[in-house]
């Protein structure tokens, strides 16, 4: 690899590791508030890059609303699954986790059925051109992918660190009996939980939808890779995800370069493997009681 | 023998009956489906081995392809007879199964059921990566229909009751290992994991062993599969597959022997009468696994328990086979 390339490889790969970190964030969130594991995230991907998809590329809206309006909708998504899946099987992981795989099949099907199967919906590149990073060239478009996922993450971490809801999701996320002894409410605390993991996955899915190929099935890659960063960084660890997101960007880039996808994703499955052997619990999982 | 045995054999002896004659009935095309019925049989009930320990996988149906790519591989290397390719391949499945669930076996309930997806997929995506072995997406063709003796099992008819005499030798070992020791050493892990390692049962060991013994049965039905429709590829043993084996269990219930296979039976049908709906099916079925899930976690199965209790409560009984269908959750 000449320079040009491995810079080329570098700026793809922390691309590609945002975009996952702002993915698995969303999983992580929810699956650390009651433990709902959503198998649909995928999905809820895919409608946010749908939502760019109508409404920038169909109806013409600028560019950042369509993106801005992608949060609400998958949000609303987020809440409606959390209170007809998630609560009914709280007491069972396995049970929403299942239902959620039935949401995806739904889900595939309605879009399929509204906007076609067949070929992928083309949404254009709002952003021409390309950066100039020393022989190396980046398109716009995947540039700001990087600092969109930087504002919205670090605005997730101040909304938990700082603010009074967000103290409360993460009492309720550390025990939920006494954050409810406390007078939280923890069905609010769960719709809101889901409600932040759907608008992250929105906001991923619409990021990517000038360079995702736009399809009712697009979902399905990235769940896998969602489910691999987040068993790596300990399941319900918002910064071990972050971390493990990073890492795995580089190593499917870097692989994908060197080799091809399939391999990509086979080491990334064996990096998995890896850590659930050395360390079961993630990266930075804490070891349940 | 108590009442409820011999309602029991008789019923046994009437699907028996039924089965045999079924052939000289129905039309080929129904036959066909009874092939895969008996397939996805085998399948079924193989998966409830590890979920008696608490371990449901989502790697199952990569495993039954682990069989069927065996069947390939080796009736392509070698002419061997189709009563030694099906038993080869359940072993390699049983090996790779036990070989793959080493790193899983740390991981419990849900991490398990995430960890056996990425393991699985990374087991398929080796056939999409290796073309000059595995054909790479394309998949590998030409898998005779194998015979015995002087019998072409290429004939529906020959075919059907080869895979029924299979289908019946594993659906007995399956039962009668749910019901021996082994099997209620399995159902202790899920009761209790800690009392059971307490009790000085190796707890991974069994876990380990009831997988393996898992994807060996699931290895079988791979290669009866492959034997059946002489071409294979990734996609026939991906995610989606995964979920509809997933509905069968889940609407079915698994506290018992006999829900995977109610729950395999009505969704056959379901499936069948679907076919004019062929692009909305997965919303169909997805619909009918979020209902089962939220309004009735415990399949049909539980409902046949609920039954009993409004016409008969407090009814004393044998141990029936299908009694403790209830018990269970």
């Amino acid at each position: 690899m000449d320079l040009p390339t491995i810079i080329q490889t570098v700026a793809n790969s922390i691309v590609a590791g945002s975009v996952y970190a702002v993915i698995a964030v969303g999983l992580a969130m929810a699956f650390g508030v009651m433990k709902m594991a959503n198998f649909a995230h995928g999905e809820f991907f895919m409608v946010g890059a749908y939502t760019v998809y109508v409404f920038y590329a169909l109806m013409g809206w600028p560019f950042p609303a369509a993106v801005l309006m992608a949060i609400p909708v998958v949000a609303l998504l987020g809440v409606a699954t959390e209170r007809f899946i998630f609560r009914p099987t709280r007491e069972n992981v396995l049970a929403g986790f299942m239902a959620t795989a039935g949401l995806a099949f739904i889900m595939q099907v309605l879009v399929g059925q509204i906007w076609g199967v067949g070929l992928m919906r083309s949404v254009p590149t709002p952003y021409m051109g390309a950066m100039d990073l020393a022989g190396a060239r980046v398109g716009w478009q995947r540039v700001i992918v990087i600092p969109s996922a930087a504002v919205m993450l670090l605005a997730l971490w101040y909304f938990l660190r700082h603010m009074k809801a967000g103290k409360a999701l993460r009492a309720c996320a550390q025990d939920p009996e006494t954050a409810r002894l406390q007078g939280i409410n923890i069905n609010r605390m769960t719709m809101l939980a889901m409600a932040i993991s759907g608008a992250l996955a929105g906001l991923a899915g619409a990021l990517m939808a000038p360079i995702h190929p736009v399809t009712p099935y697009m979902g399905h890659s990235v769940i896998l890779t969602a489910f691999i960063v987040v068993v790596m960084g300990g399941m319900d660890s918002i910064a071990g995800a972050i971390i493990a997101a990073v890492l795995l960007g580089f190593i499917h880039t870097f692989v994908t370069t060197l080799s091809d996808a399939v391999t990509a994703q086979m080491v990334g499955v064996a990096c998995m493997a890896v850590v659930l052997i050395v360390r079961p619990q993630g990266l930075l999982g804490r070891v349940k009681a | 023998m108590t009442r409820e045995n011999w309602i029991f054999a008789v019923f046994l002896a009437a699907v028996l009956a039924a089965a045999c004659a079924a052939p000289f009935m129905v039309r080929p095309y129904s036959l066909e489906i009874l092939i895969i019925f008996m397939i996805n049989l085998i399948l079924v009930c193989s998966y409830r081995i590890p979920a008696m320990t608490g371990d449901w996988s989502l790697s199952h149906v990569v495993m039954m392809g682990v069989g069927a790519y065996t069947t390939a591989l080796i009736s392509q290397q070698w002419e061997l007879s189709i009563l030694l390719t099906v038993p080869l391949s359940a072993i390699v499945a049983g090996i790779v199964g036990y070989i793959i669930v080493m790193p899983m076996i740390r991981t419990r309930g849900f991490g398990f059921f995430i960890a056996s997806f990425a393991i699985g997929e990374f087991v398929r995506l080796t056939w999409v990566k290796f073309r000059d072995v595995f054909g790479g997406p394309r998949g590998m063709i030409g898998i005779p229909s194998g015979e015995i003796g002087a019998i072409d099992l290429f004939f529906p008819v020959p075919k059907y009751f080869f895979v029924l005499v299979i289908a019946l030798i594993c659906l007995t070992i399956m039962y009668r290992l749910g019901r021996s020791r082994i099997g209620s050493t399995f159902t202790a892990i899920y009761k209790d994991e800690e009392l059971a390692e307490a009790i000085g049962i190796n707890v991974p060991h069994y876990r380990a062993l009831a997988f393996a013994t898992g994807t060996f049965f699931a290895g079988i039905a791979g290669a009866l599969l492959a034997h059946h429709l002489g071409a294979i590829d990734p996609k026939n043993f991906d995610i989606n597959t995964m979920v509809y084996l997933i509905i069968w269990i889940v609407v079915g219930g698994s506290a018992t022997f006999w829900g995977p296979i109610v729950g395999l039976i009505v969704m056959t049908f379901a499936f069948e009468w679907s076919r004019p709906l062929l692009e909305w099916r997965p919303l169909l079925f997805g619909g009918i696994l979020i209902f089962f899930l939220v309004f009735l976690p415990g399949g049909l199965e539980s409902l046949w328990g609920k039954i009993r209790d409004r016409l008969a409560p407090r009814g004393g009984g044998g141990e029936g086979p299908a009694s403790s269908a209830a018990a269970d959750e």
